[in-house]
């Protein structure tokens, strides 16, 4: 018997009345909207206007929460969220990104693309330093690419266009390109491709060296201290090459691994700043109401985290189109948002995140509709074989997700079985094909070509592997479209082929998209500053001050 | 004496190896490796990254192959190297195990002296309001899992009365120094011992209690009243311990399971350990980390039966009369 037969019926009513509950709540609040919006602007400007009036102060200590613990701060070698969140502190790339995903100068000042698009000339900043004072020049742009095409699985997808890098002087850096990347200067921020020091890797074991543990990079703040399991210590780089910045003098990233201590942390004062994704979500609007606290859900622009339901495409049921659009149908995503997630986020329309470049809405829509996923499922000859779903070990508000899309799709009639398993056993079984249904969710990187596309060209399909094509999706004309946007020029021509693809992808629902995620940042007001750019707290605290 | 811990020592290494053999396999048994997870967090798919990354960390050899290097390291007192952590096993472990045994020590002394002390005054009291009370606390914190007296505790003394800090090991940032920060330590450490303390002091008070009254009932009991002895000299030479035999073996046993809770005790409190450093290696996959501080837990439970044998000895002398 499939999990959850026996009292299936009830459940899913319990579920159904929870969810009209939840649904009225909803619907009161929207009744309210206008004004609230209207209500939030005004105090958005009114507290924003005396804000922009006011002159950054300097000094001051920043506590943070940091979960999980990095495994390592070598941003180069080590690409997890936490490490990210703590690195972009202390390295940085060539380029930073506007919450519009307009390219800004971090070690580059200036850049220029050829008319061809093929050749972009990068001149480097003068007077930088790495924080043991010797000088960051090209050929540390040059040694970086060769290490990270080893060791950052990204950034060596993302080079796999290049064809030389030159450096015809010490400020001067020219990418040549195989052929046109539409994308290109949409690859240099920190995460990406964070810059190595040249003087301190070159000719070592890179996997044991000592900087590793505690690194040397060109940012805002220099590391300092690591009690492990406790915290991360960051200081003022007094050199750094934005006159003034930082404004903060430290910055502790305390470590706290269990949700509801991390949220006891901040009510009870000790630390300052929750990234996105610290708490549940549930706890969020109670932490929200606390005095002095702002929330934000801006810095989310570049990544744009997009959650999903892997289908495999291959066997069973879900190799037929009319099932899978009657998972797209079942499934109540505006229950999940508002309820699960609190409102938070935005019920996605297709593979592209509405604030990544070339998103359409003009797409085929898949409303809550349970009556036309019964008939899609009739029409497939669905006969009730067991499906398997994989939840993803990533605290409760997903385990309460995949419960709640258990229960929406056993109420078509589909017969589920959840797989509990841990993140790498979760991954190993996507990787392997071995799931029917699982739960994920993937950043964006600002274009399709970096990252929508991998998810759906059938050259990605490569079992063993996650995150690439595993849900087994096969279509030469969406091959062909990715294949012909990524090189196309200019934009106008790309947005033609994406949204003909998004089009294409939404008809044949290789993967069932369910919302745009939304992580708010929770923090004390006195906190300014802290996000200014698409890529959020994963950019450093270099702007952000103190109003004391 | 020499030659009874000799033995023991012999056969705890033996004992040792044959954990690190199999748990080798067990940790190989659960899908996933640290390949397949940092491949992942890069967010990318590329086939020759991961063979990369397993060729670095030598996952690509022949599962004997990989057993015979472990054991030859371990032989050697080398733990390995930690690829994900960047470290040697030994370092990492290093920095984490003062605080794992400064917390269930603190832990295993409250539990014992006061499991041993409420055990006795209950069963002193046996049939009162007095041993009631102590044996109904008792059974609610048996009962209570510990992840829930770790938040209950948090929401009393952190949230609500401001006395307690609700996580850390010290006051981050207050780089206090001498008695302050032996102080500040303290104030950070109760809370998690108690917390971890407590189930093991109901289990001892219970199993006092039982025992005392057991003993109590004996004939050398009754010899000794008759021979006039004072009912507190009965209570503390006589019944006390003889009722301790048991106490000290449960002690002995539950040093495994101090372990246990100590992960989830140091993952609520955000208190920096090794039960914490295995949980996340075991999340991450981290193979030789993973290992080496199975290596370190199984060495401790050891030392601590060992141990136990020992004290057992001392508190009653038939027993190395019979050995």
């Amino acid at each position: 018997m499939a999990d959850g037969d026996w009292d299936g019926p009830t459940v899913a009513l319990r579920a159904r009345a929870r969810a009209k509950r939840f649904r009225l709540v909803s619907l009161e609040k929207d009744y309210d909207m206008p004004k609230r919006v209207l209500l939030g602007l005004l105090l958005a400007c009114g507290l924003a206007a005396p804000a922009l009036a006011q002159e950054p102060k300097t000094g001051g200590v920043i506590n943070a929460v940091i979960q999980p613990e990095p495994p390592g701060l070598m941003l180069a070698q080590v690409q997890n969220g936490p490490t990210q969140m703590v690195s972009g502190n202390i390295f940085e790339g060539l380029l930073r990104y506007s919450p519009k995903l307009d390219p800004l100068p971090e070690l580059a000042e200036s850049w220029s693309v050829s008319e061809d698009a093929k050749t972009y000339t990068f001149k480097l900043k003068k007077g930088v330093t790495w924080h043991d004072g010797k000088p960051f020049t090209a050929a540390d742009v040059l040694f970086s690419i060769e290490m990270l095409k080893q060791t950052h699985a990204r950034a060596r997808t993302n080079l796999a266009q290049v064809d030389k890098v030159e450096t015809p002087d010490d400020h001067t850096v020219v990418f040549t390109l195989k052929q046109p990347f539409g994308p290109f200067l949409g690859i240099f921020e920190v995460g990406s491709m964070p810059m190595v020091p040249k003087h301190l890797y070159a000719g070592t074991d890179w996997k044991t060296n000592p900087y590793n543990n505690a690194p040397i990079g060109t940012g805002p703040f220099m590391f300092k201290e690591w009690q492990k399991g406790s915290f991360i210590r960051l200081v003022k780089n007094p050199n750094y090459h934005e006159k003034g910045k930082p404004y903060l003098d430290e910055i502790y990233w305390q470590i706290i691994p269990d949700a509801a201590a991390r949220s006891v942390a901040y009510e009870t004062g000790k630390v300052d700043v929750l990234p996105g994704g610290s708490v549940e979500n549930f706890d969020v609007p109670r932490l929200s109401k606390l005095k002095d606290t702002c929330v934000t859900g801006a810095g989310w622009e570049f990544f744009s985290p997009l959650a999903w339901l892997w289908l495999n495409n291959r066997q069973g049921p879900l190799a037929d189109k009319r099932v899978r659009q009657a998972i797209m149908y079942a499934v109540d995503r505006d229950f999940a948002k508002d309820v699960i997630w609190n409102g938070l986020g935005k019920v996605a329309t297709g593979p592209s995140a509405s604030t990544i470049k070339f998103y359409t809405d003009d797409v085929k829509k898949y409303p809550y509709d349970p009556a036309n996923a019964k008939a899609l499922l009739k029409e497939a000859g669905y006969k009730g074989e067991k499906i398997r779903l994989l939840p993803l070990a990533y605290g409760e508000t997903w385990q309460r997700w995949g419960e709640a899309v258990k229960q929406n799709l056993q109420d078509v009639g589909m017969t589920i079985e959840t797989i509990a398993t841990d993140v790498a056993g979760g991954n190993q079984k996507i990787a392997e094909w071995d799931y029917d249904i699982a739960f994920t969710y993937l950043y964006q990187y600002g274009d399709p070509a970096l990252g929508v596309g991998r998810n759906y060209i059938s050259s990605n399909i490569a079992k063993g592997q996650m995150f690439n094509n595993v849900e087994g999706y096969s279509n030469p004309e969406i091959d062909k479209l990715f294949a012909e946007g990524a090189v196309a020029t200019p934009d106008s021509k790309r947005k033609e082929i994406y949204e003909k693809a998004q089009k294409i992808l939404v008809e044949d629902v290789p993967v069932a998209w369910m919302l745009e995620l939304q992580f708010p940042t929770i923090m004390r007001c006195k906190v300014k500053n802290l996000i200014t750019t698409g890529i959020g707290v994963n950019d450093g605290f270099k702007d952000a001050w103190l109003d004391k | 004496m020499l030659s009874f811990v000799a033995q023991r020592v012999l056969k705890g290494v033996i004992v040792l190896l044959a954990i690190v053999v199999l748990n080798f396999f067990l940790i190989r048994l659960a899908p996933g490796d640290p390949a397949i997870v940092m491949a992942g967090e890069a967010g990318a798919s590329d086939q020759v990254f991961v063979k990369q990354l397993r060729e670095k960390f030598g996952l690509d050899k022949p599962l004997p192959e990989q057993l015979f290097i472990y054991v030859k390291g371990v032989v050697s007192l080398d733990l390995g190297f930690s690829f994900r952590q960047q470290a040697p096993v030994a370092k990492l472990i290093g920095e984490r195990l003062p605080a794992t045994l400064l917390l269930t020590l603190t832990a295993f002394a409250i539990s014992l002296t006061f499991g041993i002390l409420f055990g006795t005054f209950a069963a002193r009291f046996a049939g009162t309001f007095f041993d009631t009370a102590i044996t109904v606390f008792a059974l609610i914190f048996y009962a209570m899992p510990i992840f829930w007296v770790a938040l209950m505790g948090i929401l009393l003394f952190s949230v609500t009365m401001d006395w307690l800090p609700s996580f850390g090991y010290e006051t981050v940032g207050a780089n206090l120094t001498g008695l302050a920060h032996a102080v500040d330590v303290a104030e950070h450490l109760i809370m998690p011992a108690m917390t971890l303390g407590l189930f093991f002091m109901a289990t001892y008070t219970r199993m006092t209690r039982a025992s005392m009254l057991e003993v109590k009932r004996l004939d050398f009991v009754k010899t000794a009243r008759a021979k006039g002895l004072s009912d507190a000299v009965i209570q503390r030479r006589h019944v006390l311990r003889n009722a301790l035999l048991p106490v000290v073996t449960l002690a002995g046993v539950h040093s495994g399971t101090l372990i246990g809770g100590a992960v989830i005790t140091e993952t609520v409190f955000a208190w920096p350990g090794i039960g914490r450093l295995m949980y996340d290696a075991l999340l991450q996959r981290d193979y030789n980390l993973l290992l080496g501080v199975f290596v370190i837990c199984s060495a401790m439970v050891l030392t601590f039966n060992l141990i136990t044998d020992l004290v057992y000895r001392l508190v009653d002398p038939r027993i190395e009369y019979a050995a």
